[in-house]
């Protein structure tokens, strides 16, 4: 391709950037959880004016947690809208833990939300808060009632109010279309802030939430570029010749992991963002690549095929040591640490085929957590409660949900064309 | 960004523009790639059956073929390997050597490998899969004497399948090295 469609390309691409508001994902729960808390979530007042089923949305996002298991609307006979309404003995009679109940007024251009939290057994309130939002905000207001409600329940924060990245593609052979977007962690409201008719791969959240790296084949070469959600701006971080993979963000945001095969084959590098300094981190003959770094940025996790199949390896920062981490089956790929450090996710291949897998590092004990068809690319929620993967349906690629225990499990298929390569946010408030 | 209707129009026929101009860099793979897996097989086709239909003697005739087949581009273009692995088939020889042929005779002209792997595996691993396999074609030519100024890798791991499916059929279609010229 000569400079001049490649300038075209250029500009095209950032015109096209953030223009398209995609067709948004919608949750389907495949598996509750056995454990799970049965909670209700009554109806807010007056929330049938409104634009957004609040209580709904508290619900869903619940329930996909695989931690609770919200009361069928139908079995409510009652509809409290304060803690003052609560008969506490008729909704223990339903096994209820705890009740949700709110009402909405509205205010000037927005609306008032008014939420409290019911512990049943112990017959008092454990929350009560007002919210403020606009109309556009209905939803967020309704993540972040989740976020309090989970939160005091579980003592784990809560990851309603994060979003996550994928990537889509439509189309076939030559008219392929390629697509990035960002969505809230229930699918909805996403956006497209690039497409392209070469491939897109890779997107990675930058630990503030302000940025995704990924790779683009947009020149007909592999890239890796740095873009500002927000803005649509970006920069092209590298162009080395041969493979420009896989980039994962270091903890403190300075840094990148990539893979690299700009030296023979592909090693693991780490570029300082600022100086675009470059440092080459494995070098052997083998194959390194789908570099991961530990929560406290001391050592990256990443898979080689250095004993014959692909494996996964833990490189330490600081000594330079490396050891393999897996060892059950000759299939293991793609690892992603757990927030605290204790275990990871990755690919694994057994019986039935790839799958999501959890590998707990002080026994060395794997799990698979997932039964779907052909899984891969996992991305860990920042509370670590829910993996997002990439999976299929239908000969259709669709993103699927799975708790960290593997006892729930979700779907979120796309209306048309294949979704994959999730990535999960972190917390962004 | 937002844009105005009559932008958005403006930029989609833009799009579409080039995605037409570009069409016809990958045309010469998708092509290949519709015939089957079964084409790689064949000699190819520019070389041979051009040659010996201008009625001129035996000699003529040979010295005709061989201009043909360093003139032009090679028509096969598409290497297809085995699961997991990067080692070329000795069925996929001749049409390696036309290429040989034709990069050797033709210093000025270079070629991209594009590598392919099929759908299943991560996509990071693959592509550095592709990559391999991509390589060993890459060597194979070198080792044949063209020059590696005028070889270039680039894989695509499983981002660009050439056939849809979740069947050994599909899968081996997506196995393959494309001589992008």
């Amino acid at each position: 391709m000569n400079l001049l469609k490649t300038t075209w390309l250029a500009a095209i691409l950032m015109l096209v950037t953030s223009m398209v508001q995609a067709a948004d994902l919608t949750i389907e729960i495949t598996r509750g959880s056995d454990r799970a808390t049965p909670i209700a979530i009554v109806p807010f007042a007056d929330g049938d004016e409104l634009p957004q089923d609040i209580a709904r949305i508290v619900s869903d996002d619940l329930e996909r947690s695989g931690y609770f298991e919200p009361l069928e609307r139908s079995a409510m006979f009652e509809r409290p809208t304060s803690s003052d309404d609560v008969r506490y003995g008729d909704w223990r009679a339903l096994d209820v833990r705890y009740l949700v109940a709110g009402r909405v007024s509205r205010e000037g251009e927005g609306y008032r939300i008014r939420y409290e939290l019911m512990d049943i057994s112990g017959e008092r309130r454990l929350l009560g808060e007002t919210v403020t939002a606009g109309r556009q905000g209905l939803r967020d207001a309704a993540h972040y009632i989740s976020d309090q409600v989970f939160e005091e329940i579980t003592d784990i924060r809560g990851a309603f109010s994060t979003r996550i990245a994928y990537v889509t593609s439509s189309g076939v052979g030559n008219n392929t279309q390629y697509a990035l977007h960002v969505a809230d962690a229930d699918g909805r409201n996403s956006q497209q802030i690039l497409s392209s008719d070469e491939p897109i791969m890779s997107p990675a959240w930058s630990p503030d939430g302000d940025k995704l790296a990924y790779v683009s084949f947009e020149t007909e070469r592999p890239a890796i570029y740095i873009q500002e959600i927000a803005s649509g701006r970006r920069v092209r971080a590298t162009s080395f010749e041969g493979l420009n993979s896989a980039p994962t963000w270091s903890p403190d945001g300075r840094r990148l992991a990539m893979a690299l095969s700009k030296d023979g084959q592909p090693e693991i590098y780490v570029m300082d963002i600022g100086s675009r300094d470059i440092r080459r981190i494995t070098n052997n003959s083998s194959i390194d690549t789908e570099p991961a770094w530990s929560p406290e940025g001391r050592s990256l996790l990443f898979t080689s095929d250095r004993s014959g199949g692909p494996q996964i390896y833990r490189h330490d920062l600081r000594s330079g040591e490396q050891e393999r981490l897996t060892f059950t089956g000759n299939y293991n790929a793609r690892a992603r640490f757990a927030p605290d450090g204790e275990a990871i996710f990755l690919i694994h291949r057994g019986g039935n085929g790839y799958q999501v897998a959890r590998q707990d590092l002080e026994s060395g004990r794997l799990v698979t957590l997932s039964d779907t068809g052909h899984a891969e690319s996992p991305s860990v929620a920042p509370n670590g409660t829910m993996v997002i993967f990439a999976t299929q349906q239908g000969g259709n690629g669709v993103l699927g949900g799975v708790s960290a225990d593997g006892r729930a499990s979700f779907r979120l298929p796309a209306a048309q064309g294949d979704v994959r390569e999730p990535a999960w946010s972190p917390f962004l408030n | 960004m937002q844009l105005k209707p009559l932008a958005r129009t403006l930029v989609i026929a833009l799009s579409l523009a080039f995605v037409a101009g570009c069409s016809s860099t990958g045309g010469g793979q998708d092509g290949d790639l519709s015939r089957g897996a079964g084409t790689g097989t064949g000699t190819d086709r520019g070389g041979v059956s051009t040659g010996g239909t201008d009625g001129r003697g035996v000699s003529g005739q040979r010295a005709g073929q061989m201009a043909a087949a360093e003139d032009r581009i090679p028509e096969t273009r598409t290497i297809y390997f085995e699961y997991d692995s990067d080692t070329i088939r000795s069925e996929f020889e001749p049409m390696l050597t036309a290429h040989v042929r034709f990069l050797r005779a033709n210093p000025g002209a270079s070629v991209v490998l594009q590598g392919h792997t099929d759908e299943r595996g991560t996509r990071e691993y693959n592509l550095a899969l592709g990559e391999r396999r991509a390589g060993a074609v890459e060597r194979y030519l070198n080792v044949q004497g063209v020059s590696p100024s005028q070889v270039e890798v680039v894989s695509y791991g499983e981002e660009r399948p050439a056939a849809r499916g979740q069947n050994e059929q599909a899968y081996a279609q997506n196995r393959r090295v494309v001589f992008a010229y």
